[in-house]
């Protein structure tokens, strides 16, 4: 039996999803857009006072890439599960935590990534400083593939189901809450003055758990999905 | 070597067998046959290693599965209802990554070879959305040619394919079992091979 190495298992499941989704551009540009246009929504529902919306841009950014994280779960797994290749995937004489964690990172690279690299133009839009956009990156940077990595949790409890789309949300969104608050509480402490490390550290303590546990707990998750 | 021995499983509340004896030796092939409902699918995924069975154990050269894992998945080749096969993808990158998750090192002219065996010539680079419901089968099919698992579990391996294609299949099993492969599968239609007994199960 030939073992692949996780690099080449890694890089094998990463270039597919990547080419996938590459050959589906219209859902990756959907939740880029979707992020654009909820953040654009708060200047016209709240009013254009600079010193408010200056204030309130990093809670904002936050929580829609929270939410656009969110809209771009249901995909994950369902089309893998609809046409068979899921099933192969737990064939496959390989860790199925590596596969799992290889479709999570594929899957943040054209979810997250985006958002990452977007933000900062929205931040303009709130007229945050050069410092506190930079902070927000850094914060988005840590945060995002948490937020990949819990949600892929709930996806793969959900896998199947009838309106899993819905009750992904409300599995995964109350566990979202500490990346929300670090996230966010990063930038807001670059505004105040004061020191953005403990935050930042913080969002590093967060990801490093995620990337440890939850591959394995969604490759769980899978097996229990399929029966 | 797989030995079943007093398999039971179920689907909800309903028992859809249970007392399951059988075992299978290299060269040897196996038909299970039954009603719709009767179970078929479930024993195929419960060999698969999917589905929990409530009783019993399934024994791979006298290990059970369950233990093997890995070592089990790397020796069978699951062929399922569905195809397994990404819309997107062309016919030789769907086979490329299969291969290559796997483990098998192939190059491009293993993977056409196997594909035009198949009867897909000129359709290789193709996405296979295009392609017919025979044609994607065909492509699902080609995977047998390029794995060297010695069990193969098919599901209704001869859904949408016309008659040209049940007798390359009836070839490639007989192929199969001549280099000491096993075989296992569900079908409605006849699939006889050539110079070997099949033997039947029948779920009730």
């Amino acid at each position: 039996m030939n073992k692949l190495s996780l690099i080449g298992l890694l890089s094998i499941m990463i270039r597919r999803d990547l080419v996938l989704a590459m050959r589906r551009r219209a859902d990756v540009v959907t939740t880029l857009i979707f992020f654009v246009i909820v953040v654009s929504l708060f200047p016209l529902g709240v009013g254009p006072e600079a010193d408010m919306l200056r204030n309130m841009a990093p809670g904002v950014i936050w929580v829609a890439a929270l939410l656009a994280s969110m809209l771009s779960l249901g995909r994950l797994f369902s089309a893998d599960h609809l046409d068979g290749t899921l099933e192969q995937m737990l064939l496959v004489p390989q860790s199925l935590s590596v596969l799992v964690l290889a479709k999570i990172l594929a899957h943040w690279m054209v979810s997250g990534l985006p958002l990452v690299i977007m933000a900062p133009v929205l931040g303009l839009q709130f007229d945050m400083t050069a410092q506190s956009i930079g902070v927000l990156i850094i914060a988005l940077l840590l945060g995002t593939p948490t937020l990949s990595m819990i949600g892929a949790v709930g996806a793969a409890l959900t896998l199947g189901l009838r309106g899993g789309g819905a009750l992904v949300s409300l599995l995964v969104l109350p566990l979202c809450i500490p990346v929300l608050i670090f996230g966010a509480g990063a930038v807001e402490a670059v505004i105040s003055g004061t020191s953005v490390s403990s935050h930042l550290s913080l969002l590093g303590a967060l990801l490093v758990m995620a990337l440890a546990f939850t591959p394995w707990v969604t490759a769980l998750a899978l097996r229990i999905s399929m029966e | 070597m797989l030995e079943i021995s007093n398999l039971a499983c179920s689907r909800g509340d309903h028992l859809l067998f249970s007392g399951l004896n059988f075992s299978l030796s290299p060269g040897e092939l196996l038909q299970v046959q039954g009603a719709n409902g009767s179970g078929k699918t479930s024993l195929l995924r419960t060999l698969c290693g999917f589905i929990m069975p409530d009783t019993g154990e399934i024994l791979w050269h006298g290990q059970n599965i369950r233990e093997l894992g890995d070592q089990f998945y790397a020796e069978i080749i699951y062929l399922g209802h569905l195809n397994a096969i990404k819309d997107e993808l062309n016919a030789l990158e769907n086979l490329r990554i299969g291969a290559g998750l796997a483990g098998c090192k192939m190059d491009d002219k293993q993977v056409i070879a196997a594909l035009r065996r198949l009867g897909l010539r000129g359709r290789e680079t193709l996405p296979v959305k295009v392609l017919s419901q025979g044609q994607r089968r065909r492509v699902a099919l080609a995977r047998l040619l390029l794995s060297n698992a010695s069990l193969w579990i098919l599901d209704e391996p001869l859904t949408a394919l016309d008659v040209g294609a049940v007798e390359l299949m009836q070839e490639l099993i007989s192929e199969h079992l001549v280099n000491n492969g096993m075989v296992i599968y569900t079908t409605h239609q006849p699939l006889e091979v050539v110079g070997v007994a099949t033997r039947r199960l029948a779920l009730t």
